[in-house]
């Protein structure tokens, strides 16, 4: 493992030390470190690049590490990797993706999870994605998560993408089954020519599911994003997606909802939300003592906790 | 010592905002700028805060012309200003504008105890609101306390509150009352409030009436409470309220 690895699996997964449980350690496309437990087995996959990570039903408190880092130009990385988490398990997965380029070509990681969550069973899902280094190639994360929650089953995704990363196009998709929750929280900031697309596409199949999807954003200099959602309940459901975003600079920010409710009983709301910083808010800190440029970054800070 | 000098403002229309402005707060004084709505007195305020510029005249603080000074280098000057309508945030807590109020004081590590206990003073229980985001879901008295307690946790040596009972309960409005009470005796600093309550102007050391963008009247509580309590309102007025059936030449 490489010293860019040791660095950005510090930023992306908290590891500055060896994991307290189940890990998957990806390099450049390859396998840097692996560790099964008892209860969580992490396998090679015998047909395309990637690894199935299965937990056995009951599994509770562990933690399994799936970090991926690419740590120069010239790498496009692709990586399939299946959980299958067992009925009753309670879980929390930390992935997240760090890329670090120093040449003019670009480093690419494609990330596909894809999660089936048994009966009752939890998930909290981390997911961090950073770019660093000072190479005029660009910085790629494309990531998609498919997950299906059987009944009971509870999700909750945590996605944190904040600097460095030039270019990603995020896809997440999810059917819900009877009486299960998928929570999702979204933090986004690009920067400087940066672009970012974000979608969400769920399917509350199941009576009494459930999604409540918040994806908030902070869109600066010339960057721009685009966040769509389409939330779609026949049944008895209950959905929420909300885009919250601050727009500065020269930035842009675009913001498509979709809802399709097909039964009387299927509640579906969307809120969106895209503006500059309250100059108010500035005021108010600037009162406390606090320079513009301080209140400023203390309101992001605050917006994307 | 603040020092307003001849302070004007003016909006396109040519109308004063406020008109020649002349007052001077001296240390450790509870003051209370009354008057008609529409008088100036948020004005006034936001003029002092640096929040809105005068299109004339100086002020001076400790005798520093502060005219020119932003916002924030005024705060740090010691000058705090709790707004009338507070500003909410989303995922900054009341822990956090805490911390930073009480920063801005030089204290650098606020204990629990402490945090708490700047709730406590407005009547909040620190366990419900400590860690709750200063957004929208909060109702318009418990904004107003937070509003108040972070104010409250900078020690700066001149306050201003403006209009302080805005949207308070009467329930509410009593505690209120009872914190400015408590910072009056153990005032370490000027507070100057925008109010016009019976009740908090009966706490001042000063009066002063603001009408019409004019300074009308300023003087001891003394001299001053019992003429606008008996309802002589129209004393204080600056003889331009067309709409006034008892005005006194």
């Amino acid at each position: 493992m490489n010293d860019i690895t040791k660095k950005l699996l510090g930023m992306v997964s908290d590891l500055f030390s060896p994991a307290d449980g189940a890990y998957n350690i990806r390099e450049d496309g390859a396998c840097a470190g692996r560790q099964s437990t008892e209860n969580v087995s992490i396998l090679s996959k015998e047909d395309k690049p990637g690894i199935d990570i299965r937990i056995r039903p009951g599994t509770r408190g562990e933690k399994v590490y799936i970090p991926a880092c690419v740590t120069h130009s010239r790498v496009d990385d692709l990586v399939y990797n299946d959980f299958y988490i067992g009925e009753n398990a309670d879980v929390t997965i930390i992935a997240g993706c760090g890329v670090h380029s120093d040449g003019e070509e670009d480093a690419r990681h494609n990330g596909i999870h894809r999660f089936f969550i048994g009966k009752n069973a939890r998930v909290l899902y981390l997911e961090k994605h950073v770019g660093t280094g000072e190479g005029t190639g660009r910085r790629i994360i494309n990531p998609q998560t498919y997950a299906e929650l059987e009944e009971g089953a509870y999700m909750e995704m945590d996605t944190t993408q904040i600097r460095g990363v030039d270019s990603t196009n995020r896809l997440t998709r999810a059917v819900c089954g009877r009486d299960s929750r998928l929570i999702v929280r979204e933090k986004l900031m690009t920067h400087g020519t940066q672009a970012a697309e974000t979608c969400f596409e769920v399917d509350l199949e199941g009576e009494g599911s459930g999604v409540d999807l918040i994806s908030r954003s902070v869109a600066r200099d010339h960057s721009r994003q685009m966040f769509r959602s389409r939330i779609e309940g026949r049944v008895r459901c209950m959905g929420h997606s909300a885009c919250d975003a601050i727009i500065m600079d020269s930035a842009s920010v675009s913001a498509i909802p979709e809802l399709t409710a097909g039964h009387v009983d299927a509640s579906l709301i969307h809120e969106a939300a895209i503006g500059k910083i309250a100059g108010e808010q500035l005021i108010k800190l600037m009162t406390l003592g606090l320079t513009e440029q301080e209140a400023e970054a203390r309101i992001i800070e605050g917006f994307l906790k | 010592m603040l020092e307003l000098k001849d302070i004007s403002v003016t909006v396109e229309n040519r109308r004063e905002i406020l008109d020649h402005i002349n007052l001077t707060i001296p240390d450790s004084r509870f003051v209370v700028i009354t008057g008609p709505n529409g008088g100036g007195k948020s004005t006034l305020a936001r003029v002092i805060a640096g929040i809105q510029a005068p299109s004339a005249g100086q002020i001076l603080l400790d005798g520093e012309d502060i005219t020119n000074l932003g916002i924030d280098e005024r705060a740090r000057r010691g000058i705090g200003f709790a707004f009338q309508q507070p500003v909410r945030f989303k995922g900054i807590s009341v822990r956090d504008l805490l911390t930073l109020a009480a920063a801005s004081a030089g204290e650098e590590a606020l204990s629990e105890h402490q945090l708490r206990s700047y709730l406590r003073d407005v009547g909040l229980c620190p366990r419900d609101y400590i860690d709750r985001e200063v957004n929208a879901s909060l109702s318009g008295g418990e904004i107003k306390r937070i509003e108040i307690a972070v104010v409250l946790a900078r020690h700066a040596p001149l306050t201003l509150f403006d209009e302080p009972e805005a949207g308070i309960d009467l329930w509410s409005f009593t505690s209120l009352i009872d914190v400015f009470r408590q910072l009056h005796s153990e005032l370490s600093g000027s507070v100057v409030i925008i109010s016009h309550q019976e009740r908090i102007l009966d706490i001042a050391d000063e009066i002063v009436v603001l009408s019409a963008g004019r300074l009308t009247a300023s003087g001891p509580k003394a001299e001053l409470l019992p003429g606008l309590l008996a309802g002589d309102r129209c004393h204080f007025c600056s003889g331009q309220e067309s709409a006034c059936p008892q005005e006194i030449g």
